[in-house]
């Protein structure tokens, strides 16, 4: 999308008959919390009053589980996930067999040259170098793990074709799994982590862009509907440097990613884009923070979701955070879903928090709803038919995040895997 | 030679206090060649006519009939109504994101005639389309209407009032916005599918501005839901002399 269109979008009044939704716990989770009342009304901002974590700044971060108090469901960031699927992720020792990691190039193709692949132990120096759990099955995915993948773009490198991480489960053990990318100085890369097959694991993938880099990090979850995902996805993003992150959450039961950018030094550019499409009974949630913590900084961020079938779930929470020190920040959020039948629900959560006044600009907006009928009638009067329109308008809304990935293989895949989405619903 | 017939048409819209009547009994027949120009202050139902014929659901047809070459319009939905020939280039053209012009004209190309199109007359079709009426060629992969100006959505109407080729075209205040160059390229638009002689117009403007470049056959003055008068091309001089005073109540005119 060009500069233009995105600010002539963010101008633009919501769509007509769309409407904002509201936060709700979990109904799988006990609703007896103090939580309720105040997440009870619409669009808190936040949480609600005497919460403690409820500025995003102010959350507990810790490598050791036992510094985070055993989930009830009530926290904050675990309200809408129904801890019961998640399989034991939250109570039990994650030893199981992790998925296997197979370092690749786009779609399977021959490894770039040019990067470095390593498997290290735990005292690596790479690992913590750019991420620290933030809630308690990260924290056990980070005591648990044996062995990380390291995956290395050289400084001043610029890799042509995608770098693909392929991730396959083949275990329903509760397991961890820990990833490390690291875009070194002045380099250039897309990587591509590929999800498949069944697994139950607990993932912290840290991504460390040095000054100048730019990368681009694509995570695609493409599950068996049996899997149950939650990945921490922690970048650090240097000076001058430039991040992209997508989130593709089609495929798993469960599937819980919660990406940050943390913008530490200044005249970083990022942009995160998300796509889920969920179907009958799969939960897919994703959680992002965007820590502007020094001037002159820019993040966009769109996530857009399809929802059909009875029990379809999506959540999405938007935290950003303009600390004082951030003058100059350019921010905006924005999350838009589609439900496309009865029974589904998406909940949508935009948390903007801004502690100085010099910034450039700082917005966000939510909206979920059924189709546009201004969409249908405008391609039913150049003689579309509905049928045709409604695939037509699902494929453009989604295809928006699709254009972004810039690796034409995989955006190849994901838009025939979304047409398989659309024909499942008899869409 | 094709025929569309408005008859004793009455329109209403739902609204919070209730049923709103806009259209207060239309007649109007239209036949292919023919270029009409309904004319009019705002709110008098000048649009309301235009959606109506095009089958925009908020409409409601409350009696009276519009039939082409004897076939019920009323009856066929959206689509089909396209299908069977009508266009309507429309006065705030929505953005419709994701969807790639190319991909949308291809589509819709293909829905009105029944078979794709060929490709490569097709893409000639388009460029040169596209560049008599002086859009970049880079708007084939931009979404449709999505960041362009209202001159640009104008135009990318008028291309496709070129491309697909309809028996009638009702243009609902296509001249709104425009600057006078703009407004030169898609009345230009337009007469080149008059001159085929096998298209119908409905020209529906409020200003008599459009029509020192659409030459029109009839004039009609819409006032409050009903025809006003009707005349030749002599009316519209008349209009941009006197304005549409003398055709509104008294207390209006304060």
């Amino acid at each position: 999308m060009t500069e233009i269109t995105e600010k002539a979008r963010i101008g633009a009044p919501a769509i007509d008959g769309f409407t904002e939704e509201g936060e709700n716990l979990s109904p799988a989770n006990p609703d007896n919390s103090p939580l309720a009342g105040a997440s009870a009304k619409s669009h808190s901002h936040g949480g609600g009053v005497g919460v403690p974590d409820s500025s995003r700044a102010g959350r507990l971060t810790s490598y050791k589980v036992e510094d985070f108090p055993v989930l009830t469901g009530r926290e904050e960031d675990w309200r809408f996930t129904p801890l019961k699927r998640l399989r034991g992720l939250h109570t039990q020792a994650l030893t199981g067999a992790a998925p296997s990691v197979a370092v690749t190039g786009p779609e399977g193709a021959e490894r770039p040259a040019g990067i470095t692949v390593e498997t290290v132990g735990r005292d690596d120096s790479r690992i913590g170098s750019a991420g620290i759990p933030e809630d308690r099955v990260s924290a056990a995915a980070w005591e648990a793990f044996s062995e990380a993948t390291v995956v290395t773009i050289p400084a001043e490198s610029s890799i042509e074709t995608a770098v693909g991480i392929s991730v396959t489960g083949s275990s329903k053990d509760p397991s961890a799994q820990h990833i490390v990318i690291v875009a070194e100085k002045f380099s250039k890369a897309v990587v591509v982590l590929d999800h498949k097959g069944s697994a139950t694991v607990s993932q912290n993938v840290e991504i460390d862009v040095q000054d100048g880099a730019d990368l681009t990090v694509v995570s695609v979850q493409e599950w068996d509907d049996d899997a149950v995902h939650a990945s921490s996805q922690q970048a650090k993003v240097g000076r001058d440097a430039k991040f992209k992150h997508v989130v593709v959450s089609l495929g798993g039961d469960l599937v819980r990613v919660t990406p940050s950018a943390r913008l530490k030094q200044t005249g970083s550019e990022v942009e995160m884009f998300g796509l889920y499409f969920a179907d009958a009974g799969q939960h897919l949630e994703q959680r992002l923070f965007v820590d502007h913590a020094v001037p002159n900084c820019k993040s966009r961020v769109l996530y857009k979701g399809a929802l059909q079938g009875e029990n379809a779930h999506t959540v999405w929470v938007g935290d950003v955070l303009i600390r004082k020190e951030a003058e100059g920040t350019d921010s905006y959020e924005a999350n838009r879903n589609l439900i496309l039948s009865d029974g589904a629900r998406a909940d949508s959560v935009p948390n903007l928090e801004i502690e100085t006044g010099l910034i450039e600009g700082a917005g966000h907006a939510s909206t979920t709803g059924r189709f546009d009928d201004e969409h249908l009638f405008y391609l039913m009067a150049r003689g579309i038919d509905e049928k045709t329109a409604r695939r037509l308008v699902v494929r453009g809304f989604l295809n928006e995040i699709i254009q972004q990935i810039k690796v034409p293989a995989l955006e190849e895949r994901l838009t025939d895997a979304v047409e398989r989405e659309l024909a499942a619903g008899n869409f | 030679m094709s025929t569309l017939e408005i008859k004793d048409l009455h329109v209403s819209i739902e609204t919070e206090q209730g049923n709103k009547e806009i259209l207060k009994g239309v007649s109007l027949t239209i036949k292919t060649g023919e270029i009409h120009a309904i004319m009019g202050p705002n709110g008098s139902g000048k649009s309301t006519l235009a959606s109506t014929i095009a089958g925009h659901p908020r409409y409601i047809v409350d009696s009276g009939s519009i039939t082409m070459d004897g076939e019920n319009v009323l009856e066929m939905s959206v689509d089909e109504r396209a299908r069977a020939g009508l266009f309507l280039a429309m006065q705030y053209p929505v953005e419709v994101p994701g969807v790639t012009m190319t991909n949308f004209l291809r589509t819709a190309k293909t829905a009105l005639d029944g078979e794709a199109p060929k490709l490569r007359t097709w893409t000639k079709d388009v460029k040169e389309a596209m560049s008599q009426l002086r859009i970049d060629a880079d708007f084939a992969q931009r979404n449709v209407n999505e960041g362009f100006s209202g001159g640009e959505k104008k135009r990318v109407e008028i291309l496709q009032l070129e491309l697909f080729k309809p028996k009638f075209a009702v243009m609902d205040e296509t001249d709104s916005g425009l600057d006078v160059d703009a407004l030169k390229v898609v009345s230009e638009g337009h007469n080149r599918v008059h001159e085929t002689g096998e298209m119908g117009t409905l020209l529906i403007t409020h200003y008599t501005r459009i029509l020192r470049y659409i030459k029109p056959d009839f004039v009609h003055v819409f006032v409050d839901g009903r025809i006003a008068e009707e005349g030749g091309p002599e009316l519209a001089d008349r209009l941009e002399e006197e304005g549409y005073d003398r055709f509104l109540p008294t207390a209006a005119k304060a």
